[in-house]
């Protein structure tokens, strides 16, 4: 799941996330951006690095948690791979784990994708996948390609040994048909036109897109034949509606008629807005990609607002 | 750093009444020949690059010779500013009112480029086409993690030492946390001072020198085991890499230490952009306390998209019943005629959808202007009758805006209330997006005038 700073990626990959743990299903959220986001969504405690409960679906599912944190990967991933138990520490001592991590070309990104695709790919003893999911609260609209992608460089950077096979076999998971990236995007011009650049670079890479979410869609309030009277309709008749709603006198200078031009012009600039989204929406159309729309919520983001947005989600079949 | 909490007075009523500490004052701010560097930072998606390239034009029409420095802006707004290539060098911007004397340029960050330039202009041509021939090196350039921010403030650095500019107008990079920017200098700093960078060159210069005595056992169970991780292959490319680039190192580390010290010049000041919301402020808080904790001189918040309205008087509450009153007059004064509005014999006729009425009439536009117009009796007419409904719809549209202006104002107070020393301007929120000099030259006005759009007076 990505999309452009601030159009609620983090929100809407939470509710998918619960989205898809209906039925008795179970699914990893996992997060790799450090701001536990998601621990503020939920309302629990910041996540560790570890998976974590942290929701009930309706009808049994489960919602785990995860927040990668790129240090703790990387020694656990040495530890795993290369038993470096004190020879991970000294590398860290010596400043090794900070520059791979901050640093390195891609060495985190590596982690990050790798973590998440262990945990796709993890069974359990009776051979069954442990999530039937996972959904990852991914970075930005603009650095998502390259963010999938690093695996690809660094597998051609490191053109033997154990990380080009290990970033090849991420690579493997993240083509396969069994991911998708979603794109949240808002019905406004940057973000559109950033979701729009990285389909196309998505499909450059031969990343496999999933569909459009529209967030924040923000409900119609004037139709489109009240829209056109906005413009043309008598400031007198409009002041003497708003008197007989009982609010004051509609003569010049009266309660009612002083409200008639702040309200039009509020009018107007919901008309803006409205043409401005509804050429979002066509641009959006061209993509070739579902498109999917999710209410704002004007008292903000909580958890109950994120439980009817999952059931959005599943109305409209993205599940 | 002076942080008060003060959850005694989060409490609603005298929420209401609290107002920024201070006006953060843009103009004594830009106008300022001390002030050299204005560094726009805060989360993705709030603004920060519009108000950047706005800050750089009032700026320069007010006689300053400015550069904007932005990184990854959006197309349409780059355009507007008249630049579409990313050639990295700054530009000159055409179209800006230069009677005061001052100019405009603005530039993109080119990270891959930039890094070039560095080697190019710090190591020998042989040396230099080794090192922008090595993998590793490419990979490093073409923006991996803190790439960017290095470069944006290695760019920043190149910039003010030209001296060629009165002010500086930088927008940070969109970084996964807030403040990589800050930390990439030195991070690069301590890596470039550490010892793994030793560890590294440490097979490079095996050739007897003295250093040899240094590379004891722990050093060469170190490389085996970064060779284990690695594979021999990337870690000699990383080696000669890193041994080509010995001979930069100090000078790295040199200009990331200045450019660090720049940034906490007097002669610098950080602006935090942020939007009414409730994730954007927090950002924001974060930022503000970061910087204070390094020492970096904070001039204020800017509030970007804050709503304001015309008719504050007129609460939500006081609409919405108003609007429910126009909308359900007509169907329930129906059955006892009981005309609570000047309703005609009309309504009776059209009771079940007044949506449609207007879909079926036509043009309802030149109906109702002629109609209600002309009339002064009221007889309720098709026409008078869509201008209820639309009445009823602006009245709803205002509930919608005041409650809007109700929560941007709680997220406000509450950052306020966390940091009351910090000075804040508020700019309204436009219907779209900027496109050109005139729209960046509105939000600049709007930066400058500095008004409270929340606070209730207009």
């Amino acid at each position: 799941m990505s999309g452009k700073g601030g159009t609620g990626k983090t929100t809407v990959a939470a509710a998918l996330a619960l989205a898809l743990a209906e039925e008795g299903k179970r699914t990893l959220l996992v997060e790799v951006e450090g701001r536990q986001g998601i621990a503020q969504l939920f309302e629990t405690q910041a996540l560790p690095y570890e998976e974590r409960k942290i929701a009930v679906a309706p009808g049994g599912g489960e919602v785990f948690a995860l927040a990668i944190d790129p240090e703790l990967a990387l020694l656990d991933y040495l530890q795993m791979f290369y038993k470096l138990g004190s020879a991970g520490r000294a590398l860290r001592k010596l400043g090794a784990i900070d520059f791979a991590t901050t640093i390195a070309p891609g060495v985190r990104d590596v982690l990050l994708t790798g973590k998440a695709c262990e945990a796709v790919r993890r069974k359990d003893r009776s051979g069954r996948f442990v999530y039937d999911y996972v959904v990852m609260d991914a970075p930005p609209t603009g650095r998502i390609t390259r963010f999938l992608n690093v695996n690809d460089e660094v597998a051609g950077l490191a053109k033997i040994g154990p990380i080009h096979n290990q970033a090849q076999a991420v690579m493997r998971v993240l083509k396969s048909p069994e991911t998708a990236v979603h794109l949240v995007t808002l019905l406004e011009e940057m973000p559109v036109q950033e979701t729009a650049d990285g389909i196309a670079e998505l499909r450059a890479a031969r990343l496999p897109v999933g569909r459009v979410i529209v967030n924040m869609v923000r409900p119609q309030v004037l139709d489109s034949a009240g829209l056109e009277l906005v413009g043309s309709v008598p400031r007198s008749a409009v002041a003497r509606s708003l008197s007989s709603a009982g609010l004051g006198g509609a003569r010049r200078g009266g309660h009612a008629e002083r409200l008639v031009e702040p309200l039009l012009t509020q009018a107007e600039e919901y008309a803006e807005r409205y043409a401005l989204e509804t050429e979002q929406r066509a641009v959006l159309a061209e993509l070739g990609v579902p498109l999917h729309e999710l209410p704002l919520f004007a008292e903000g983001m909580d958890l109950a607002g994120l439980y009817a947005l999952a059931r959005k989600l599943r109305g409209q079949g993205v599940s | 750093m002076s942080r008060r909490p003060e959850p005694a007075q989060d409490q609603g009523p005298v929420r209401e009444h609290l107002s920024p500490a201070r006006t953060l004052e843009i103009d004594p701010l830009i106008e300022d020949p001390d002030t050299r560097i204005v560094v726009c930072c805060g989360s993705g998606g709030v603004g920060k690059t519009t108000t950047a390239a706005a800050l750089g034009l009032r700026a320069a029409e007010r006689g300053r010779k400015v550069v904007v420095l932005t990184i990854d802006p959006a197309r349409r707004l780059a355009q507007s500013m008249g630049i579409d290539s990313l050639d990295n060098t700054p530009r000159r911007v055409k179209g800006i009112d230069d009677s005061a004397g001052g100019e405009l340029h603005a530039m993109m960050l080119d990270m891959k480029r930039t890094f070039d330039e560095i080697v190019e202009a710090h190591a020998d041509s042989e040396r230099a086409a080794a090192i922008l021939g090595n993998p590793f090196y490419q990979s490093l350039s073409a923006g991996f993690a803190g790439t960017q921010e290095y470069m944006a403030m290695e760019k920043l650095g190149q910039l003010r030492s030209r001296d060629e500019w009165d002010l500086i107008v930088v927008d940070t990079p969109p970084s996964r946390s807030a403040l990589d920017f800050l930390d990439a200098p030195k991070r690069l700093g301590s890596f470039l001072d550490g010892k793994l960078i030793r560890v590294l060159l440490a097979p490079a210069k095996v050739g007897g020198r003295a250093g040899m005595k240094f590379l004891n056992v722990g050093m060469s169970m170190m490389t085996g085991a970064l060779g284990k991780v690695l594979g021999g292959q990337l870690l000699r490319d990383v080696q000669t890499f890193v041994a080509a680039m010995d001979s930069m190192f100090g000078g790295f580390r040199t200009r990331a230490d200045a450019t660090y010290k720049l940034l906490q010049a007097p002669g610098t000041a950080f602006l935090v952009v942020a939007a009414p919301e409730r994730d954007a402020l927090r950002e924001a808080a974060y930022f503000v306390e970061r910087l204070a904790a390094e020492d970096m001189p904070l001039a204020g918040l800017v509030l970007n998209r804050v709503h304001g309205s015309g008719a504050d008087r007129l609460s939500a509450e006081r609409a919405l019943a108003a609007a429910e009153n126009l909308e359900e007059s007509r169907i329930v004064d129906q059955p006892d005629g009981k005309a609570g509005l000047r309703n005609s014999p009309d309504t009776y006729g059209s009771s079940e959808s007044p949506a449609r009425n207007v879909t079926d009439s036509g043009s309802p536009a030149t109906e109702d202007a002629g109609g209600a117009a002309s009339e002064d009796e009221p007889t309720a007419t098709d026409g008078e009758r869509s201008v209820e409904r639309l009445t009823a719809g602006l009245l709803r549209l205002h509930a919608e805006r005041m409650q809007l202006l109700a929560r941007e104002r709680r997220t406000r107070d509450r950052f306020t209330a966390l940091h009351p020393e910090v000075a804040m301007t508020e700019v309204a929120a436009l219907p779209g997006d900027v496109h050109d000099l005139a729209g960046l030259r509105d939000i600049g006005e709007r930066l400058a005038a500095g008004r409270a759009e929340l606070s209730g007076t207009p």
